[in-house]
Formats: structure tokens, sequence, C-alpha cells
């Protein structure tokens, strides 16, 4: 017991010199920036207050989200709330004030036949397109659009359907669907196309990534959904199988679907009453344009040099003051 | 499981075996080995026959009336279900409900700022907590300090530490904090209830089908309800952690305050006590011990669900995991799921050190109070010195950056880089033997027979194993998963735990037993299983994505990841439990060790190894949702779809239904079949009622 209590007194005085140590060597007083921020906020607030942005859970989606809280933040002094939700929780939280901007949408009727005007509750709204498009469709690896070039064609595909069958496709060809979250036909396109092939669901965006990272590096037929702007088609550019060409109409009924999937323009999507406030950053996200390229530097910042989104944003932001000006205007 | 004994002996029918299985005779030293593994065999005779008859009907009648449903389709059914989300979100404006639970999202919000600007966030004007990194760690190695021992609080310290060294300080306080506030809550709500079930059968058998309910449904199918009643962020995080984490301590104080004898409340009462007498003086001081595992169970519970209150911006571990997966950044990942590890081991050794000394001190050891009084002085002085400090400079109070997180981070990502590299050709062997050589053939056998002929076979299976009220059971069971359209999805996810379930036991017979024999195996494996048990699955989808690409082999082995450990430890301690002396008696006869093994140690532990089924089954059907995102398709899927469209909602809820009455139907044939065995210890039957929790929430 003798040990114990001499243990505890050594232990206390050790902790105490240490940090005294420690306090000595580095850091200023807490007291005077205690003050200074206490005089900052006495000289006025900022014009812009708080802006909650839906982070959907995609990398070119951060992307786009920290560039815009970014410039929102550092030039205009807005306090931007960045909220980690899938696209139907921000939907949600259009109504209820918790989430303002989500900066890109690539669809959802159903979405917007609750929460636009007219059929729904009016709390959100199209803000017009941010600039990215969406190119949907079938892909293949490199690798394989270079040794089998016609692959390319849907109707070469039958051909080769015993190289693409896993333990997954039950005899028949397999072909990768993709995460639920994006909409899809390839069940209907692969049976209105009489193609010898089964569509088995990856479930995630991580799954159908490390199945084409692992074909292209063991030389395995793999076809599937995938899409760009995405940085993983920095890493491996895969290509693309054309499809019927998409006209108007031909994904009117989900179960004819026989055509490609067409280019999507991505859209800005605000709370209705945010966009009434005059916060300034409504102006920002309005002016918000970018293309494909842009949002590719910075999420190959982000998933291929391991940069955190903030860094990844304001890296681009100081390299790009022209485009940054524009949105500003 | 044929290897649990010798040949069939005894053919009766199961009633009869019920009325005619006795207590255990005492073993005599030098006596033969006890020939238990007969009772019981014959089982699989009947179940051999049923299997038989259902093959020649599959082979005649597969692919008729199998109800196969795309992926992307939905039926009426679930379009309806869609309805119902649709009108909640309709009348959030006016919905009473609502009304209230904002009210109470608002305080739990309010309580997660206050305690975050007390020790996480910039307290403004201060551009700083009020408390710092070094003021908290020191308070939190005081706690352990204070209610537990030196080494508790060494072992505090250490974790907060290394919090801040590997570079989730605020993100791991976070987590702390939404912890702390959903157990504290849960202890407020489950308290009373667990007393009810405790003291009222009637209760708790009502209650039992509530809480069955919150730990098998997935908890994507409510997490958007969950935004829709409480908003988006801490509030959602702290409600859809209450509501995984209640059962635990409901069902284990529960049992703890039924298992109060008898004959103590007969003694007490015949003082003429009141009601509430008898629960603060006997009933709940005397299941003290048991509410405490109860607690220890509810806060490990609780922070398996750090992962998926990120889906909705809960703050915690979980929001850096999700964004390793992100990127598919194992490294990145990895570090703060180990975190997540660390924090469960803290806070189970703190617990459960703490009711060790309480108990001690209760009966007057516990050490001079003298000495303690003043180590106790010394340590809250030293600790209020650092708290001072902490407030006032920069250095104390905002933990320094190491890049040591992302030296390990990336040292992890490149072990299994090579890994993955090294091995892919052989894994992808195995994964071919294992679908082609049996996935396949179950599968085919459950999901393209016609439902009704699976339906009536899965219920005669239920007879055989568990009587009458299995069959009953089983029968309600599937006629819900009938009901709910999903029939074929519902077969190929049975077959996935099935197939998985049987590989989770081979290798928990192989390790449990040589853990049971070898103490230093013991002590080596068992960090890993609990590492296995606590770290989230989204940290090890990417490996084992890279080793067997999208598929339900790669789903099975993430369950099997996850359920292994449980079975292990079941089965090495139900071996372990077997009486050294009749071990010894065996070995004074000559056995080999083989015999020992199969002849002796396993059949006597055959309660556990019943028990050990049940939670392997169970903890498998948990990681379905995980299995969707990792390919496996099926009603994993169908949960994952329903969460991520909103059209689909109701789809996933179905799936979700059909989740918890698989589970429901495979716990309710493992209890009636370890019912039925007589010959149990009381261990088992004792883990059978509390059981633990059953799965990392999806």
């Amino acid at each position: 017991m003798r040990i114990a209590r001499s243990r505890g007194a050594r232990l206390g005085a050790l902790a105490t010199v240490a940090a005294l140590v420690l306090s000595a060597c580095g850091g200023g007083s807490i007291e005077a920036e205690t003050e200074a921020n206490e005089a900052q906020a006495s000289e006025g607030g900022g014009e812009c207050g708080e802006l909650n942005m839906a982070v959907n859970p995609w990398v070119g989606y951060e992307a786009s989200a920290y560039v815009v809280g970014t410039v929102a933040q550092d030039q205009l002094g807005c306090t931007v709330n960045y909220k980690d939700l899938k696209e139907d929780v921000s939907w949600q939280g259009f109504g209820t004030g918790e989430v303002d901007v989500v900066i890109e949408d690539w669809g959802h009727p159903d979405l917007e036949k609750k929460f636009f005007e007219g059929e729904g509750d009016g709390t959100a709204m199209d803000m017009g397109p941010q600039g990215n498009v969406g190119i949907i469709g079938w892909y293949v690896p490199p690798w394989l659009a270079e040794e089998h070039p016609d692959i390319l064609e849907y109707q070469n595909l039958n051909k080769y359907a015993q190289d693409f069958a896993t333990s997954e496709s039950g005899g028949q060809g397999q072909f990768l669907g993709a995460d639920p979250s994006y909409v899809q036909f390839d069940e209907a396109i692969v049976s209105n196309l009489d193609l010898d092939f089964k569509v088995v669901f990856s479930g995630s965006e991580a799954a159908s990534i490390e199945a084409f990272r692992k074909a292209e590096e063991n030389k395995e037929f793999l076809i599937g959904y995938f899409y760009e702007p995405q940085y993983f088609m920095a890493e491996v550019p895969l290509e693309k199988v054309a499809l019927p060409a998409y006209e108007d109409g031909c994904q009117a009924d989900p179960q004819d679907v026989a055509c490609d999937y067409p280019e999507t323009e991505l859209k800005k999507i605000v709370g209705t009453e945010w966009a009434a406030s005059d916060s300034t950053a409504v102006g920002l996200v309005q002016n918000f344009t970018w293309t494909n390229e842009d949002q590719n530097v910075v999420a190959g910042y982000i998933a291929g040099d391991g940069m955190s989104p903030e860094d990844a944003a304001a890296k681009w932001v100081e390299e790009n003051q022209d485009k940054v000006e524009a949105w500003m205007s | 499981m044929s290897t649990l004994g010798p040949p069939v002996a005894d053919r009766g029918d199961v009633a009869d075996r019920v009325t005619t299985s006795s207590p255990r005779p005492p073993v005599e030293p030098g006596a033969a080995p006890p020939a238990l593994g007969d009772k019981g065999v014959s089982r699989w005779v009947p179940a051999g026959v049923v299997v038989a008859v259902w093959v020649v009907a599959w082979f005649f009648t597969r692919g008729q009336d199998t109800l196969p449903l795309p992926g992307v389709a939905r039926t009426d059914l679930h379009d309806r279900l869609t309805e119902f989300q649709n009108w909640l979100l309709a009348g959030r404006e006016t919905n009473p409900v609502m009304q209230v639970t904002n009210a109470i999202a608002d305080f739990f919000r309010g309580c997660v700022d206050w305690l975050q600007r007390l020790v996480v966030k910039p307290s403004f004007p201060r551009p700083v907590p009020e408390i710092g990194w070094l003021g908290v760690t020191a308070l939190a190695t005081y706690v352990g300090l204070a209610i537990a021992s030196w080494r508790i609080a060494l072992l505090v310290g250490a974790s907060f530490l290394s919090f801040g060294v590997l570079g989730y300080w605020e993100d791991s306080l976070d987590l702390l904090i939404v912890t702390g506030i959903a157990v504290a809550m849960v202890v407020v709500i489950g308290m009373p209830l667990a007393v009810l079930v405790g003291t009222h059968a009637g209760a708790n058998r009502v209650i039992t089908v509530f809480l069955d309910f919150m730990q098998t449904m997935p908890t994507f199918v409510y997490l958007l309800p969950i935004v829709l009643f409480f908003g988006i962020g801490t509030s959602a995080a702290v409600v859809a952690t209450l509501i995984y984490a209640l059962p635990p301590i409901v069902r284990i104080a529960g049992f703890g305050i039924r298992e109060v004898p008898a004959s103590t409340i007969e003694a007490t009462d015949s003082a003429g006590q009141t009601y509430w007498q008898r629960l603060r003086k006997v009933q709940v001081p005397m299941a003290r011990r048991t509410i405490i595992v109860g607690l220890n169970q509810t806060t490990l519970a609780a922070l398996s669900m750090a992962t998926l209150a990120a889906f909705v911006d809960g703050p915690g571990l979980g929001q850096p995991v999700l964004a390793g997966l992100r990127i598919n950044d194992v490294g990145a990942a990895f570090v703060p799921g180990v975190l997540i590890v660390v924090m469960a081991v803290m806070l189970d050794r703190t617990t459960t050190a703490a009711s060790e000394r309480a108990e001690k001190v209760a009966r007057g050891g516990g050490g001079n109070p003298a000495v303690r009084r003043i180590t106790l002085a010394v340590g809250a002085v030293a600790a209020l010195v650092a708290v001072y400090l902490s407030r006032s400079y920069v250095t104390l109070a905002e933990f320094p950056t190491y890049t040591i997180g992302d030296r390990v981070g990336s040292a992890v990502s490149d072990a299994v880089d090579w890994f993955t590299d090294t091995f892919g050709g052989v894994t992808a062997g195995i994964k071919d033997a294992v679908t082609n050589g049996f996935l396949n053939p179950v599968q085919s056998l459950l999901a393209e027979s016609p439902w009704y002929v699976s339906f009536v076979a899965i219920a005669a299976l239920a007879f055989v194993f568990g009587g009458m009220r299995a069959l009953v059971s089983a029968v309600v069971c599937l006629s819900g998963i009938r009901y709910l359209d999903l029939w074929h999805d519902a077969m190929i996810t049975l077959n996935m735990t099935l197939v998985a379930t049987v590989l989770v036991m081979a290798l928990a017979l192989v390790l449990g037993v040589w853990m049971a024999r070898d103490r230093r195996v013991d002590l080596g494996i068992r960090p890993l299983l609990d590492a296995g048990q606590t770290i989230p699955p989204f940290v090890y989808l990417i490996p084992v994505l890279a080793l067997f690409g999208p598929s339900r082999f790669t789903a099975i082995v993430a369950g099997i990841v996850y359920a292994a450990p449980a079975a292990i430890k079941l089965v090495a301690d139900g071996v372990k439990g077997v009486s050294p002396t009749t071990v010894e008696a065996g070995r004074s006869t000559g056995q080999t060790t083989w015999q020992e093994i199969t002849k002796v140690q396993l059949p006597m532990a055959r309660g556990s190894l019943v028990l050990a089924t049940n939670q392997g089954l169970l903890y498998v059907l948990s990681m379905t949702v995980i299995g969707g995102l990792v390919g496996a398709g099926a009603l994993g899927f169908d949960v994952v779809y329903g969460f991520s469209r909103s059209e689909a909602w109701g789809k996933g809820a179905a799936a979700g239904l059909t989740i918890v009455l698989l589970g429901v139907m495979l716990d309710r044939i493992t209890r009636a079949a370890a019912d039925l065995r007589r010959d149990d210890g009381a261990g088992p039957r004792r883990a059978f009622n509390v059981r633990l929790p059953i799965g990392p929430p999806t």
C-alpha cells in the first residue's frame, strides 16, 4: 500500500512537471486568443451565416462540396457545416433547415416528386446544372478493350459470354450491376437485347471498384455498370461499351429499356427557404459551375494522394483563382 | 455434426427421448467414459429422410413456383409499405408525435453540444474546448483509478493517448459522448423494463418479442424514419444507438432478477417487506453482478453502432471509417476501426474491474481505506492541475499532430496489397470450390424447389430437431416470409447463413478444442477474437473484396470473421467446463487424445455446441446486409436498395422483416433443440437466456 501511495504521488508530480515543460516550450496563451475572438465577434457578424452542405458518399461529390464550402468559408465568411449523408436523407433535411445544398444530383425523380413545388411539399428546388456531365454505361477494363476491340460493341458480347462467367452467374456471363443508389436498367437491357448474361449486383461502389481494379491487374474478363466523372477512371481508364443509342422515351417503361443511358447533366438542389434567404452563399452556389476535368483533379487529390477534402479543395482554389472569381461576381 | 458421437444406438423418437432422459449420474473415478453421445444423434436419421424426400421432390419440380424477383423490381405490397414512409414524411409538419420527438431530439442535441464544447470542439469565444486533451486524459485516468485500480487507470490513460497519437482525438471523444448519452438513456429506460421482465412472466413474453425485433431488424431499414422523428446528426445517432443497445441490458438484468432464488425471497417476504423493499433490498442487490454484465454488453452494442450512425452524420469514429471506404483505402479505415476496438476493450475491462472492486469493498476488502483515501486525494489534485493547465495553454488543449496514424495506415494498406497479390490465386480456388461444391447445390435445393416444397421441408426439419414448439414457430415465420414477397431472396440468404454457420462451427470445433486443451493458445487467440467481434465490418470489406471479388462467398467470409469468435469462445468454455475427473477417468482406460476429444469432451460439452450453433446462426444472419454490400445480393441487397432509393423503402422494409423472421425461426428451432436435451449443464441454459447482442447492426 505504501508503494501505491508513493507511486500516486510520483505520477502526479511527473504529470505536473511534464505539463509545465510542455507548456513552457510551446503554445501561446489561450486567453489572448479568446480576447481576439471576442473582439472579432463584436465587430459585427458575417452576411453569410451558416451553410449546411450535404456530403453524399462518393469522392466526386466530396470534391464539389468542399470546393464550394472552402470558397464560402474563406471568402464569404460562412460557417460551413458538412454533413455526411446519403441522398434520401439529405433531401429530407431541406424541409427542416438541416440541409441547404446538395451540390451534385444525378437525378432522383421520386425525390423530386416528393419535395419539389407542384406534386411535393415544395421544400426543395432545382438550382440548375453544376457543369459536370454524368456518363453512365457499360464498361470493361482497358486490357480487355485492347485485346478484344470488338467487345466494345454490344452485338459481340454473346460471343464472349462464357469468358465472363463467374461463380455467381449460374453458367451465363456475369454483368456486374452497381451500388443500388444508382438508377439501373441493366436487367431489362440484358433481356431485351437477348444477351446471355446475368446481372449480379456488386452492392456498393467500393465493391465495383475493387472488382474492376482486380480485373485489370489479373487480366480477367469483367463488364459492369460504371460512370464518370469518377476518380477511379484516372487509375484504370475503363472503356465504354456501345449500346443502342439513347433516344427520348426509350427509358419510359423500365421493363422495355433496350438502349444506352443518356448523358446526365448533374444538378444543384437547394432548400427553397435557404434560396430565398439573403445569405451571400446563395449567389455562390447559383454561379458555381465546373467541368469533369476540374472535379477529377480534386477527386484525385483526395483519393489518389490521400489529402483531406479540405486541403484538396484549398489547393485547387488556390490554383484556379480565375474560375473562383467568376463564381463570386 | 455427425462426429459428435459414436453411431446411433438409440432410435427412439423425439418425444420418447424427452421423457426418458435423466440427470447425469455422478462419475466414479476409473469408470468407463460415459456414452452420452448416443442420445440425440438419432434425430439425424429422420432429418436425413426429410432431406432425401426433399431432394426427390426437387428433382421433379425444380424451377417451378420459385417466386424470384429481379434485383430492382418491387411488388404492390412493397409499394404499400413505401406509402407508410411517405405518409410519415407528408405529415411531418403536423404529426403530434414528431413534435414531441423533435423536442427530445433538441434535448439530445443540447447535451451532446454542451459536452462537445466541454472537451472536443472550440467553446466560443475560446479557440479551444473548455478542457483540453491533458485535462481530459488526466480526469479519465483518475476515474479509472477511483472506480477500479492502478492497472485500469493505466489502461484508460494509454487508450486516451492512443486516440490522440493516432490522430483521431476529436472523433474518439465524440463517439464516447454519443455512446455515453445513449447508454445513460438505455439505463433509464431499460432498468424498469428489466425489473418488469424479471418479476412478471407475462411481461417477459411480450417484451422478448420486441427485443428480438430490435436486435435483428437491420438498422438501414429504420434509419430514414428515425431521421424524420429525430432529425439529422447527433440526435439520430443517439436514438439509433439507443434502440440497438437497449435489448442486452433488459434481457440480462431481467434474467438476473428472475434468477434470485425463490427461497431467499420467501425468507425475506416472511419478514413482511413491501414490493419495493423486496426489489431494492433483495432482488436488485442479489442480481447486481448479472446487471453489470448486461450494462457491459449494452455498452459494446452501443459502440458497434458507431459506423452506422455515421450514415446519418452521427459524430464519432464511424465517419473516418466510412471516409476510408469511400476512397477504397483499407489503411485509412483501419486506424479508426482499431480505435473503436481499443475503446471497446477499455470500457469492457473498466466496467468489469469496477464491479469486481465494488463487490470486494462491499465484503470489507479492497485494501486499507486510509491509504486509498490519500491516493485518491493526490490523484485528484494531479488531475485538477492537469485540467487547469489544459485550460491555459494551447499545446495542452489541442492534441499535437503526429504522423504515426498515417504511417500505420499506409503500412496496413501495403500489407493488405501484398497479401492479396500473393494469395489472390489460392483464395479464388477456395471460393470456387466452396461455391460449386457446397453453396450452389444447397442453394439449388432451397431456392429452386417450389416454395411450398421448401416450406414443408423446412417445417418438417424444425419438427425433427425441435418438436412441436419449433414446428409452430417455423410455420408462423415461413408464412410471414411468404407473405412479404421475397421468398426466393430469403432462401438464398438462408442458404448463405447455413453454409457460413457450418464453416463457423468447423472452425469453432478445431480452435475451441485447441484453446481448451492448451492455455497458451487460449491466451494468444482471445485478443484476436475480441478484435474480430468489435472491429466494424466496413474496415475489412475492401480486403475480402480484393481476395474474393463481389460474390456470395465474400459475404460468407465476412460473416465468419464476425461470427466465429463468439462460437469459438463458447466451444472453448464448454470444453473447459467438462469436469477433469471425467477426463481423467477416460485417460486411465488408455484412450487416445482423439478418442478423448470425440468421445468425452465434445459430447459432454454438447449444450455449449448447440448454443454456439445458435449464436453462430444469428451472428451470421446479422451480417446479411454487409453481404449485400459485397455482391451477395438477396435480402442484404434489398435492404441496401431500400435505404438508397426512396421509392424502394418498402422493399427494404420487407427484406428487413424477412430477416427478422428468419432470425426468430432459426433461434426458436435451435433453442427448442437445446431444450430437448435435458442433459445440459446449467451453464449453457443460462447463456441461452441471457443471449448476447446478436451482431453488428446493419
